[in-house]
C-alpha cells in the first residue's frame, strides 16, 4: 500500500492552502488507507478544480483515486456507462462521443472527477431544461467510514443517495457511479449566439418559451460595463449538431473528437497577477464587440462550446500570488431586483470581474445540498488582492440571502456558517444522514469545518 | 480556518489586555469571524476588553494563562483547539517592560523578566504551534521589538528576551512551515501604549492602530518579517553593524 506524504493542498482559486497528508490509491487499498485516518479525518479530492478550500482537509488524510481506461463501461445499448470515480470527464468524454453519447450534464471545464462531480452536483447550460447531474446518475458504488461498501440509487437507500449528491464529500468515498447518457449524432454542436444591450433585457429573452426550446443556454455579461451598457451580454444557445446539418467536410467523421490544450500558463507570473482592472475591462470590451449581433446555426466543436477556458492550462496562474474567488449564487424567480442590484454594486465597485456567466435554472432536485434551485444564478471570477473585497461581498451575501437565495459550495471560499444554515435549510435533515453513516466523523474536510457541516 | 480573503474566523491573543495584540484583533476582526479568545493574568481587566470587541455574532472569551506556569501551556493550547476547533491566528503579545536600571543589577528581578518574555513565550509558542501544526494550517504573530535587534543599554534584560523570542521565531517558523503554519515577526520601534506611558518617546515612535495595519498587511501577505514603521528596518541595518564603541557614544539612552 503506498505511503502518504505531506502535500499543500490549493483549490483552483489558488488562496487558502493547508497541508495534508496525500495518497493515491485504488479501490482494492481503500479500506486499508481510512484505517490510517487519525483526529482530522479523511477527504477524497479529485482534480482540485473546486475554486475554494472544498477539496483540502489539512492536517487530515486526503485520497486521490487511481483511474484507468479499465474504468469506464459503456452500454450502448442501454444508453448508460458504469465509470470509476477518480476518472475525469475529458478520459470519459473521449470514450462515449466517438461512439455517439454525450455526458448528461458538464461544467465548463472537462478537468473534472466523476467523485467530484457527483459531490458537487455540477449544473451546466442544460440544467433549465435536464436538471443537475444527480438527476441522471443511476447508482453510486459507496465506501462508508467503516471501510465497508454499499450501493446506493435513487430507489435504494434514497437518503443517502441524495446526501451523497452535492454531499461535498462528506459521506463517503465514492467508488464508481453509473450515469445515464445521451444520445447524440454528431460530435458538433448547433449554435445561435446574440447580443443583449442590458441586464433588463437579457431576463426577458432568458425567460421566454424560446429558452426551454434550446437544450443548452447560457450568457456571458460584463460586470465592468457601466451606465447604460450596465448588464450587456452575449447570449449562447444551441444543442447538439444532427448529421444533415454537418457540412461535406465535417460528415466525413460526424464524430470527431480530440480537444487539445492550445497554450499554458507558465508558474511564474508577476505575484499580483496580469489580470487587473484595465486588462479584464479591455477584454470584455473585445469579448462583447467579437460576438455577432446575432448569428444562426453556427456549427462549434464541443471544447468550443463547453469548455473554452481549458484551451488555455493553468490560466488560474494569471491572477498572481493572491489567487482569485469565484463568487456564484442563485436567487428565486421573482427576485430579479435581487439580481439588479448585485450587478449594479458589482459595476460600481470597481472590481474587476472576468467574464461572469448569468444562467437560468431549472427546477432543483430532491438532494438537501445541492446548489441549483428554480431561479436565476450568477457566476463571476473576482481577482483575490481586489481592494475591499471581503466588504463588498459581504454585502452582497445579505442580498442573496434575503432574496431567499444561496451560495454554490464548490465555487465557495468566502461565507459564513450563517449564510450556509439560511440558503440550505434542509442542512440538518443532511447532517442527520451524515451522523448515521459516519458517527465518528471520519469524512472531513476545511470547506465542512469552515462552513459548520461536520 | 480563515477564508479566501485571509479572514480569519478564530483569533486567540494571548496577552488579552496588551494595547498592540488588542489593536491587532480589532483590525483583523471581519463578519466571518466567529471567535476571539483573550488570554491573561488579569481576568478583570480582559474582560473589561472583551466588552469593547463583542457584538452579536462574536464570541469573546476571557481565559485566565499564566507565562511563567510553564507547565500548564499544552494543556492551555489543547483546551483552545477543543473548545473552539481551529485557531486561524494567535498573536503571542505578552512582556514585561522592567525598569533598566533595576533589572541591569538585581538577577531576582531580571530573572522574573526573563521567565515572561523568554521561556514563557518559548513555551506557549511551541504549545500553540504544535496545535496548529496538527491542524495543518494557521498563523501565529510574534510581537518582537527592535529593542532586540541591537540591545541599548537603557534595558538590557528586556533587549535580550526580545532578541531571545526573535531568533526563536525566526528558526521555529522554518520548523513549523512544512506543516503549513505561518510565523510572522512583528519589529515595532517605540510604540505609545500603556507599556510605555512615562517614557520619553524615541525616534520614529508608532501607535498600536499603524502596528495592527502593518500586521494585517503582513499576514494577508505571508511575509515572515514586518517592520513599524518600515524604515527602522533600515536604521537598524545601520545601527546593528557599527562598531562598538561608536554605538556606545549614541545619545540613544
Amino acid at each position: 500500500m503506498p505511503r502518504p506524504s505531506r502535500a499543500r493542498l490549493w483549490g483552483w482559486g489558488r488562496t487558502n492552502p493547508t497541508v495534508a497528508e496525500a495518497v493515491t490509491v485504488d479501490a482494492g487499498s481503500l479500506a486499508a488507507t481510512l484505517k490510517e485516518a487519525g483526529p482530522r479525518g479523511v477527504l477524497a479530492r479529485g482534480l482540485g478544480r473546486s475554486y475554494g478550500d472544498a477539496a483540502q482537509n489539512g492536517g487530515g488524510l486526503v485520497l486521490r483515486l487511481t483511474s484507468g481506461a479499465g474504468d469506464i463501461t459503456l452500454d450502448t445499448v442501454g444508453g448508460k456507462v458504469t465509470v470509476g470515480a477518480g476518472v475525469n470527464l475529458d478520459e470519459l468524454l473521449r470514450v462515449i462521443v466517438p461512439r455517439g453519447f454525450f455526458v448528461p450534464v458538464t461544467p465548463g471545464t472537462r478537468f473534472v472527477t466523476i467523485g467530484g462531480a457527483i459531490a458537487s452536483d455540477i449544473h451546466g447550460k442544460n440544467h433549465h431544461v435536464d436538471g443537475s447531474l444527480g438527476a441522471h446518475v443511476e447508482a453510486i458504488t459507496l465506501m462508508l467510514a467503516d471501510g465497508s461498501t454499499t450501493t446506493v440509487a435513487p430507489d435504494r437507500n434514497p437518503a443517502l443517495f441524495w446526501a451523497t449528491v452535492g454531499g461535498m464529500g462528506l459521506t463517503g468515498v465514492m467508488i464508481d457511479a453509473t450515469i445515464r447518457l445521451l444520445p447524440i449524432e454528431t460530435s458538433r454542436m448547433r449554435v445561435d449566439t446574440s447580443r443583449v444591450a442590458d441586464l433588463d433585457a437579457l431576463l426577458a429573452t432568458m425567460s421566454s418559451d424560446d429558452d426551454d426550446n434550446a437544450r443548452y443556454s447560457v450568457a456571458w455579461i460584463d460586470l465592468v460595463a457601466k451606465g447604460r451598457n450596465l448588464g450587456r451580454s452575449v447570449l449562447s444557445r444551441g444543442d447538439h449538431a444532427r448529421f444533415t446539418e454537418l457540412d461535406a467536410a465535417a460528415a466525413v467523421s460526424p464524430f470527431a473528437y480530440g480537444p487539445h490544450q492550445l497554450v499554458a500558463v507558465p508558474p511564474v507570473v508577476p505575484p499580483i497577477g496580469v489580470l487587473n482592472h484595465a486588462s479584464i475591462a479591455a477584454f470584455n470590451e473585445f469579448w462583447f464587440r467579437r460576438a455577432p449581433v446575432r448569428r444562426v446555426g453556427e456549427i462549434q466543436g464541443i471544447a468550443a462550446f463547453f469548455h473554452p477556458l481549458d484551451f488555455v492550462g493553468s490560466w488560474n496562474r494569471l491572477y498572481g500570488s493572491r489567487g482569485m474567488l469565484q463568487y456564484q449564487f442563485v436567487v428565486p424567480f421573482g427576485e430579479e431586483q435581487a439580481m439588479r442590484t448585485v450587478v449594479e454594486r458589482l459595476s460600481a465597485s470597481g472590481a474587476p470581474s472576468f467574464l461572469a456567466v448569468l444562467k437560468r435554472f431549472g427546477a432543483a432536485n430532491p438532494a438537501p445540498l445541492s446548489f441549483p434551485r428554480a431561479g436565476w444564478t450568477l457566476a463571476l471570477d473576482l481577482p483575490g488582492a481586489s481592494h475591499g473585497l471581503g466588504d463588498l461581498l459581504h454585502g452582497l451575501d445579505k442580498v442573496v440571502l434575503d432574496a431567499g437565495g444561496r451560495h454554490y459550495f464548490a465555487k465557495d471560499a468566502h461565507m459564513t456558517p450563517d449564510a450556509v444554515r439560511r440558503g440550505y435549510p434542509r442542512l440538518d435533515e443532511w447532517k442527520a444522514v451524515r451522523h448515521e453513516v459516519d458517527p465518528h466523523g471520519v469524512w472531513q474536510s476545511d470547506l465542512g469545518r469552515r462552513l459548520g457541516l461536520l | 480556518m480563515e477564508n479566501a480573503l485571509g479572514q480569519p474566523q478564530t483569533i486567540v491573543l494571548i496577552g488579552g489586555t496588551s494595547d498592540i495584540g488588542l489593536a491587532i484583533v480589532r483590525r483583523l476582526l471581519n463578519p466571518t469571524t466567529t471567535s476571539v479568545v483573550l488570554a491573561c493574568r488579569d481576568v478583570e481587566r480582559g474582560e473589561r476588553a472583551a466588552t469593547g470587541l463583542r457584538h452579536r455574532d462574536l464570541s469573546v472569551d476571557v481565559v485566565h494563562f499564566e507565562a511563567t506556569e510553564t507547565a500548564a501551556h499544552e494543556a492551555f493550547a489543547r483546551s483552545l483547539s477543543e473548545k473552539y476547533g481551529d485557531i486561524d491566528v494567535a498573536i503571542i503579545a505578552f512582556g514585561l517592560l522592567g525598569d533598566g536600571s533595576v533589572t541591569s543589577v538585581d538577577p531576582e528581578a531580571a530573572v522574573e523578566i526573563a521567565d515572561v518574555n523568554f521561556t514563557g513565550v518559548v513555551s506557549c509558542t511551541i504549545a500553540i504551534a504544535n496545535e496548529m501544526r496538527q491542524q495543518g494550517h494557521g498563523s501565529i504573530v510574534m510581537l518582537s521589538s527592535v529593542a532586540g535587534e541591537r540591545v541599548r543599554r537603557v534595558n538590557p534584560v528586556y533587549g535580550g528576551t526580545k532578541a531571545g523570542i526573535d531568533g526563536f521565531a525566526q528558526g521555529l517558523g522554518d520548523v513549523i512551515a512544512a506543516d503549513g503554519v505561518h510565523m510572522l515577526i512583528v519589529r515595532p520601534g517605540f510604540v505609545e501604549s500603556a507599556m510605555t506611558t512615562g517614557h520619553e518617546p524615541a525616534p520614529f515612535a508608532t501607535t498600536p492602530e499603524k502596528v495592527a495595519d502593518a500586521t494585517a498587511k503582513a499576514l494577508r501577505a505571508r511575509r515572515r518579517t514586518v517592520w513599524v514603521p518600515g524604515i527602522l528596518r533600515y536604521v537598524f541595518s545601520v545601527l546593528r553593524h557599527l562598531p562598538g564603541a561608536v554605538w556606545r557614544r549614541l545619545p540613544l539612552g
